[in-house]
């Protein structure tokens, strides 16, 4: 299982114009300017494809950090 | 387990119609409801969809109609030995009768007719075919047409940029010693309201209100347009749709890689890339027209397959599995064998007759 670290970094490359150094496990994702569903849904394609998981809408939504967000994957796995 | 098989049937030929005018997705216009969230050039990257076929006028009887008259010319079938139409849509003509029926009419089959609609989205071309495959069978019935497709809504809206208008024709018939069509099919309907149109039904009779504009996603829409909950669909068909080919692989026996062509539902260029990745699909055998026509509900597998495959594969014997999933929630995957079918050119439809329609 990947570590919460590597986590973050599979979610920094998510993003196209937002500088990885700005994001971090306790980043609260969706105040990011570049954030919009559709990379909600890249979060969910990374999900099946590095751990397995399928997250609904609202484990996306309901996340706030991008530690809540891992801590639903592992959850789930 | 859901899994059905009908032998002594083929496909004869595939036909699909789609509207003359090009919508553009790089140049929006007014009434496209294009969201606030994310630049144009940021939808087509993630959706795959540059362009889509779209007209005000025409309704997905039109473009079926234009589809299936091509398609039976090309044949060479009599229209009196046609003797079942199914119409798959989530648009049809009127709230009643069925599209089908007034189809038969139109298209000058016999009243001597099995008509009937099918009132299905992204899966429904499977749905159908397995529909028409069992009416023909056993033989009494020779030659059916189904036709599927989504076009003109039924209440004017800003256009979602995902959809495209087309509408297709499948000739099915009885061939004694076909090996015919193996499917597995499921539903969900516990998320119904994934992908759902809210008002004009009768659950909640169209009123006023109805045309209220909401924001949902981002986009303004009102309550007799469709609304989805993109990221429940995603995550919906990147799983689904490969447990659906491996099942039926897995049930009757034979490996899914053996395939020529994997012909899926055109959902979005980011949720089939994924399903091909999952399955590990060589993309070659994996053709989409999504760029240039969108996501166009139960016409998506027999518009790939005329305006990606033609040329390619209709004189060989060619295997293929096709998966249809969406709204319902509803999937539907089949397997089966081409030889000797005849693909039409694309129709381009322009304007219908001048005819009187209530």
């Amino acid at each position: 299982m990947k570590t919460l670290e590597e986590f973050v970094a599979l979610f920094a490359e998510l993003f196209d114009d937002t500088d990885p150094s700005e994001i971090t496990a306790t980043t609260v994702f969706h105040d990011l300017d570049e954030w919009s569903s559709l990379i909600g849904l890249s979060i969910i394609a990374m999900a099946v494809e590095e751990f397995g998981v399928v997250l609904m809408g609202d484990d996306v939504k309901n996340s706030v950090t991008v530690e809540d967000l891992y801590n639903r994957i592992i959850s789930k796995a | 387990m859901a899994f059905l098989e009908f032998k002594n049937v083929r496909i004869a030929g595939v036909s699909a119609g789609v509207p003359k005018n090009v919508a553009s997705n790089l140049h929006p216009l007014d009434d496209d409801g294009v969201s606030s969230e994310y630049a144009p050039e940021a939808f087509v990257e993630t959706t795959g969809v540059l362009e889509r076929r779209i007209s005000d006028k025409l309704t997905t009887s039109d473009l079926c109609y234009a589809a299936a008259e091509k398609l039976v010319d090309d044949l060479g079938w009599k229209k009196d030995e046609i003797e079942a139409l199914v119409f798959v849509s989530q648009t049809a003509d009127y709230i009643l009768p069925a599209t089908a029926c007034i189809l038969q009419d139109r298209l000058g089959l016999s009243k001597e007719c099995y008509a009937e609609d099918v009132a299905l989205g992204c899966s429904g071309w499977v749905y159908g075919l397995s529909n028409v495959a069992s009416l023909l069978m056993s033989g009494t019935i020779k030659k059916a047409l189904l036709l599927c497709g989504d076009a003109k809504k039924r209440a004017v809206g800003p256009r979602d940029p995902l959809f495209g208008h087309a509408g297709t024709a499948t000739a099915v018939e009885f061939a004694e010693g076909a090996e015919g069509f193996r499917f597995h099919f499921g539903t969900d309907g516990s998320r119904y309201d994934a992908i759902i149109t809210p008002d004009g039904g009768s659950r909640n009779q169209v009123s006023a209100d109805s045309f209220k504009l909401e924001e949902i996603e981002g986009k303004k829409m009102h309550r007799m347009q469709t609304r989805m909950k993109g990221m429940d669909v995603f995550a919906f068909g990147i799983s689904t749709a490969p447990m659906s080919v491996k099942k039926l692989a897995e049930h009757y026996g034979f490996d899914y890689h053996d395939c020529d062509y994997f012909v899926f539902h055109q959902a979005n260029m980011k949720m089939n890339n994924m399903i091909v990745k999952l399955l590990k699909l060589d993309t070659e055998r994996v053709p989409s027209c999504m760029y240039n026509f969108g996501n166009t509900s139960s016409a998506s597998i027999p518009l790939t397959i005329v305006t990606q495959l033609k040329g390619k594969f209709e004189n060989k014997p060619t295997k293929f599995i096709c998966c249809g999933f969406g709204v319902g929630l509803s999937w539907g995957t089949v397997a089966f064998e081409t030889n000797n079918i005849v693909i039409s050119d694309l129709v381009e439809v322009d304007q219908m007759e001048d005819r009187k329609w209530i």
